[in-house]
């Protein structure tokens, strides 16, 4: 194709959007566009699968067998999300060994939250409250996002995500209507969680390199702030509902503007994490690296036993 | 208590649903593909969720424990009656998918005879039982025969289970003073009648599997009677980690 053509192909493609069509892995499409959503996708599936392992770490010592069993399910919702999403993202023309091989080797990344430890079973109600409700916050838009198998999932993901955030508030009431001890426990999990959950929506609008190419491709409808903000004032009246304390001593009601105004945040820090230096970023990585690495003998079993089973199945027939 | 036989009977079901599904549970996210991770998280879920319905029943009558959660997390190891079979630990792969079929084809003979019991509630837990066990079964036979037939390390590490693990299969089919209790009054299953039957069966696999039976002998036993094994209070230190730190609590 002539560069002329290319950028016809090019204003068609970018009106189709505009029209709120939805773009279909056969379709053509800008190898931007295609590298940006593998980029966006596979990160988002990692997440899913690297967010497993915070939450699966309390499996076994769940208080109760009715939260061991929602635990294990959430846990495999979570599995699911990231199936689905592989899939969708193996539809651009990557397969899932080369995701994982991106994420093992550090060239892709995942949400930061997840490079904060569980230490305690308050973080399992903390995360289904905050992190799961930040990440709805994050992906409700994406159901309307331009790229088919990737809206599709979100409007499935987005279900399931947002039941885990009831069943995490639900934990969390449960606790601050306990014993002192327990209520005590929440308040730790929401002061190590509830910075950290404000950083899942990425850099201020200022330092945020991707957002208008994002946008035009639907990929963001709001700003990094914008959702940040949508999050903050959806979530504080929630707290108070616990009875819990934001630890931001300069959180405040702002009657003018209608949202609160709320404390600087620690960039720093997540920059930090971002960059592989998070309190358990190793212990992520390195879990992950074990079960693939461990896992190899299984796979190749697999492999060599339906191939087994094909060379029969030709001499049968 | 009235019912000390049927509540033991109902116990000897429920902690090996509870006990494998507590290993299992150690697994997730940590398995060898999404797919496998997946199916084993589900597993354990079908499990945990059987482990509740007994216990229910069993707390309904019992005057010592109230809840499910109390005959869950507030035993001693000596009152636990799960076969050693499912508290061995997830050595590797092929342990996991050993240990699965060889419990899945006796779980599975169980629920179908329990299915006739005079007892409505375990009849109707039986019933439901039935159609995830079944599941759970291929689930672990098709991988079984996978890893067995599969690449020569494979075959090697299935091996190797299956002979670590054999030892503990003559267990399943002991019977304890309440299953005979059990078994008299029409209530419970006579599991040793179907002993024949199940290594018939699971030689069967293991011989389209290319693996080796190994030879009916030199069994242990003693989980039945809640002698378990070194492995066991190390499960219990995790399960019971909450109730045992914060007693009477609501979570
Ligand atoms: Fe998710
Ligand atoms: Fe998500
Ligand atoms: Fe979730």
């Amino acid at each position: 194709m002539s560069e002329k053509e290319v950028k016809n192909m090019e204003d068609i493609f970018e009106a189709r959007i505009a029209r709120d069509e939805k773009i279909e892995p056969k379709d053509w499409m800008p190898e931007k566009y295609r590298q940006t959503h593998i980029r966006q996708i596979s990160q988002h599936a990692h997440s899913e699968i690297v967010g497993m392992l915070p939450e699966g770490n309390w499996i076994t010592r769940a208080p109760s067998l009715r939260r061991k069993a929602a635990l294990l399910a959430k846990v495999q919702d979570e599995a699911g999300h990231g199936l689905y999403l592989y899939a969708a993202c193996e539809t651009l023309g990557i397969t899932r060994e080369q995701m994982y091989e991106q994420l093992h080797t550090g060239k892709a990344k995942y949400s930061s939250i997840f490079n904060y430890p569980t230490v305690t079973w308050a973080d399992i109600g903390a995360i289904g409250w905050l992190v799961d409700g930040a990440a709805i916050i994050n992906q409700v838009p994406l159901c309307n996002t331009s790229f088919g198998p990737y809206a599709r999932a979100m409007v499935r993901v987005c279900k399931e995500e947002s039941f885990h955030q009831r069943q995490g508030f639900e934990i969390m009431l449960t606790l601050c209507n306990g014993s002192s001890e327990q209520k005590a426990m929440a308040q730790d999990a929401l002061n190590r969680w509830w910075w950290p959950s404000l950083m899942m929506f990425g850099p201020t609008d200022a330092e945020s390199v991707h957002t208008e190419q994002s946008m035009k491709w639907k990929l963001k409808r709001k700003t990094n702030d914008e959702l940040r903000q949508q999050f903050i004032d959806q979530t504080v009246p929630q707290a108070d509902i616990l009875g819990l304390s934001i630890p931001d001593p300069d959180l405040k009601w702002n009657e003018k503007e209608g949202h609160y105004d709320f404390g600087a945040i620690d960039w720093d820090e997540f920059w930090q994490v971002v960059k592989g230096h998070g309190p358990c970023n190793k212990e992520r990585m390195d879990a992950r690296v074990s079960a693939w690495e461990n896992g190899t003998w299984v796979r190749d079993a697999a492999m060599a036993h339906a191939e087994k089973k094909e060379m029969k199945n030709r001499k049968a027939g | 208590m009235a019912n000390t036989d049927l509540y033991n009977y109902i116990l000897g079901i429920a902690d090996n649903s509870l006990i494998l599904g507590q290993r299992l549970g150690e697994l997730c996210g940590h398995g060898p593909n999404l797919e496998t991770d997946i199916a084993l998280t589900n597993i354990s879920l079908d499990l945990i969720g059987q482990t509740r319905s007994y216990y229910q029943y069993a707390a309904s009558f019992s005057e010592e424990y109230k809840t499910e959660d109390d005959i869950a997390f507030l035993r001693l190891e000596r009152e636990y009656r799960n076969v050693l079979l499912v508290e061995q630990p997830n050595t590797h792969f092929g342990f996991v998918i050993g240990r699965q079929y060889l419990f899945d084809v006796y779980h599975y003979m169980l629920m179908d005879e329990l299915q006739n019991t005079k007892d409505d509630t375990l009849q109707a837990i039986a019933r439901k039982c039935i159609k995830e066990v079944s599941y759970h079964k291929r689930f672990s036979g098709d991988w079984l025969k996978r890893l067995g037939d599969g690449t020569e390390e494979s075959h090697q590490k299935m091996q190797e289970a299956i002979n670590g693990l054999w030892r503990f299969t003559n267990e399943l089919f002991e019977l304890t003073e309440s299953e005979d209790a059990m078994i008299k009054a029409g209530i419970g299953v006579d599991v040793s009648k179907m002993k024949e039957h199940y290594y018939a069966e699971v030689s069967l696999l293991l011989n389209e599997a290319t693996l080796q039976v190994p030879e009916r002998k030199n069994f242990t036993s003693g989980g039945k009677k809640g002698t378990h094994t070194e492995h066991f209070g190390y499960i219990l230190s995790e399960l019971q980690y909450m109730q045992r730190t914060f007693p009477n609590m609501t979570w």
